[in-house]
């Protein structure tokens, strides 16, 4: 009797240590997702090992396809949840940015060629050059936003209206396509390995950002400058190089998911390219529960939110679902997200839990 | 203290503006005269399209233009671009102001043209139409040269059907719901579909967007159901659905099994048609300057225009048949 009693005691406990856990959010929507399926159409988590054009061995079933697709967006994610929690507003210019790194990714490998039979540069320098493409493209945010005190979604209007412009005058309105087999290996597969590179790639990220946040003070700074700026001056940081350097890291981030972007489909329609992307990340930034006001913030969780919503993309994929209607299904998570966050419904909610625990301790 | 700052800046503008109306319609004398100077040297056409950005048919199709209205061939040109109908209608009586003697037009929306193509009745500047038709009485312009979308689903579709294969089970990759173009190629297979007993396996706008397109073969792929044929509306988003094929070893093109179509002819996609990657690419042709300079040619000759719609020649390019000179020539 004693011993069922402290049982169940300590599950409550547990449960409600979970429920005060930001990471709930993106785990309780993605077992919805997960029963829901499984409950549909069990063979969603079918993965068979399939010998691809190359010849190689691959996996494939619908969680690959999940874990490929939504790698980039998770790669985003990682740079939008910074740029969030110390800005306190978001960078809309992602997709456009994602055009012009793309662009000039493609710009490096073809020269002034725009059908190169082999390329003109190595994929490394190319991908480099991207990098302090989309630094600088960052840097501009950041200098608006930081230096000039604009609001950050006002600042990065800027290069989402021209950024694809620019893409398209980097090279000179022509449409490279590239004939190189090692170029598809970023955004398809690298021949004897199963797994998606995209995959690889957003893992690689994650680990790079989970060191720095762990062996510097870059995690820390973020937040207390997103909590409260004066109080972090008067602690001796510079609130302005911090917001600055947010913007950078997200740069960086906008030049590797654009790498895999274009190796894709090996070309870049710069009208097109990553449309809308800026909106997904941010959405996983709050499908993580972190506040969109800025301040403190689980990376985990955005990361985690990024996969659920291509999880949810790639379910209503499956069920032929009008794929200019997914937007639309979208808009309802964000409704339900804004809803639960609200100060009101959180209040409401603890008060409930309170009561539920007393008349339990009462019986 | 605060009325009088404002009634100064009040007179002020008042006065700017008066030296700015006097100008400005000097200018317009000015270059009357000018018109009647040299009307007998060239011909002043005012060009108004979208932004060659918008695709590489637009790119193709202001190449075009800008090669065939030059000086060279007696012209004086004048372009303006956008994609937003307002700015066009402003660049519109601004040519028309300048008292250009042709409007080239390829408007942003249907909607909206009748006071301005009056204006340009009245100022004599016969307009003519291109690309896009727009909604107003066919009195006000001379000519509108425009592809038949329907025709062209109904080419590609026709070339689908003799193809005899044993069975059809098509995924169908939609453009932007709504426009000409989705609307005529859809519309085209719908109907075969439903005649001839075809299989639509999966029907979904991708947007004209090549990621879009593989992400929808990438579901079908996954879901193991059977499919032989890629209907793409465009050629980005066949690129994209080829480039799920062959993440999942699924082989495509001429004898293999499945077959790819396209639409656009750009160079790249005629380039696969070469290589016998893809099956089918059917044409959208944005050569028009040819058709608008002959027009031009029989209005100034004084010849009536007996047919207003002048539709372009458009082919389907088979995989098999395909050479390198028609690459050349009519890849965009």
């Amino acid at each position: 009797m004693q011993t069922k009693e402290t049982n169940k005691f300590n599950i409550s406990n547990f449960a409600s240590k979970l429920a005060g856990r930001q990471i709930l959010i993106p785990i309780a929507a993605l077992l919805l997702l997960a029963v829901f399926n499984l409950i549909a159409d069990p063979s969603f988590y079918k993965i068979s090992l399939d010998v691809n054009s190359a010849g190689d061995q691959v996996l494939s079933g619908y969680l690959i396809t999940i874990l490929d697709y939504g790698s980039e967006l998770a790669i985003l994610a990682i740079g939008m949840t910074l740029v969030t929690a110390a800005s306190g507003g978001q960078d809309i210019s992602v997709g456009a940015t994602i055009a012009i790194a793309g662009s000039v990714i493609l710009r490096v490998l073809c020269g002034s060629n725009s059908r190169p039979d082999e390329l003109q540069a190595p994929i490394i320098v190319a991908f480099l050059v991207a990098c302090v493409a989309g630094m600088l493209c960052g840097a501009f945010n950041g200098i608006l936003v930081a230096g000039f005190k604009i609001q950050p979604m006002v600042a990065t209007l800027i290069l989402f209206t021209a950024g694809r412009s620019i893409a398209a005058w980097i090279n000179n309105n022509e449409l490279p396509v590239i004939s190189d087999k090692g170029f598809t290996y970023f955004g398809g597969f690298i021949p004897g390995i199963p797994v998606p590179t995209p995959f690889f790639i957003a893992l690689g990220c994650i680990i790079i950002m989970a060191l720095v946040l762990k062996f510097t003070t870059l995690g820390l700074y973020v937040q207390s400058v997103g909590i409260n700026e004066n109080s972090s001056r008067l602690n001796g940081l510079n609130p302005a190089f911090i917001k600055f350097i947010t913007f950078v890291i997200l740069g960086i981030c906008v030049a590797v998911a654009a790498l895999i972007k274009v190796s894709r489909i090996s070309s870049i329609n710069y009208s097109v390219i990553a449309k809308d992307i800026e909106m997904d990340a941010i959405l996983a930034v709050a499908l993580g529960g972190n506040a969109l006001g800025g301040g403190k913030f689980n990376m985990g969780a955005s990361i985690l939110g990024a996969y659920v919503i291509q999880f949810l993309a790639t379910t209503l994929y499956k069920f032929n679902v009008k794929s200019d209607a997914i937007s639309a299904y979208k808009a309802i998570v964000v409704i339900i997200l804004v809803v639960i966050s609200a100060p009101v419904v959180r209040e409401k909610f603890k008060a409930f839990t309170v009561k539920m625990k007393t008349k339990k301790e009462v019986g | 203290m605060k009325k009088r700052i404002i009634s100064v800046l009040l007179a002020s503008m008042m006065a700017l503006s008066l030296v700015a109306c006097g100008g400005g319609s000097k200018d317009k004398e000015a270059s009357s005269n000018d018109v009647k100077a040299d009307k007998s040297e060239s011909i002043k056409v005012g060009i108004i399209n979208n932004d060659p950005n918008e695709s590489g048919y637009r790119t193709a199709n202001d190449k075009d233009m800008k090669a065939m209205f030059t000086k060279e061939n007696g012209y004086d040109a004048s372009f303006a671009y956008s994609l937003k109908n307002d700015e066009q209608i402003a660049s519109a009586q601004k040519f028309i102001q300048d008292g250009v003697d042709y409007l080239l037009l390829s408007a942003a929306d249907t909607a909206g043209w009748d006071s301005v193509l009056k204006d340009a009745q009245d100022a004599g500047t016969q307009v003519i139409l291109f690309d896009r038709t727009i909604d107003a009485d066919e009195s006000l312009y001379a000519a509108s040269i425009v592809s038949d979308m329907d025709k062209e689903g109904e080419t590609a579709v026709n070339w689908l059907r003799d193809q005899k294969l044993d069975e059809y089970n098509i995924i169908h990759i939609q453009g932007v719901m709504g426009s000409a173009a989705q609307k005529g190629r859809s519309g085209a297979l719908d109907e075969a579909a439903k005649s001839d007993g075809w299989k639509i396996v999966t029907q979904q706008t991708a947007e004209w967007n090549a990621e879009k397109a593989q992400q929808i073969v990438q579901s079908v792929i996954d879901s193991g159901e059977k499919f032989n044929v890629i209907y793409a509306e465009n050629d980005d988003m066949a690129k994209g659905a080829v480039a799920a094929l062959d993440k999942a070893n699924i082989s495509h093109g001429v004898g293999k099994d499945v077959v790819v179509m396209g639409f656009d002819c750009n160079k790249w996609a005629l380039e696969e048609l070469l290589a016998q990657n893809w099956n089918y690419d059917g044409q959208c042709n944005p050569f028009q300057a040819e058709y608008i300079a002959d027009v031009i040619e029989k209005l100034e000759a004084g010849e009536e225009i007996a047919e207003k719609t002048i539709i372009m020649d458009e082919k389907g390019f088979d995989a098999t048949t395909i050479t390198e000179d028609d690459v050349n020539q009519y890849g965009i």
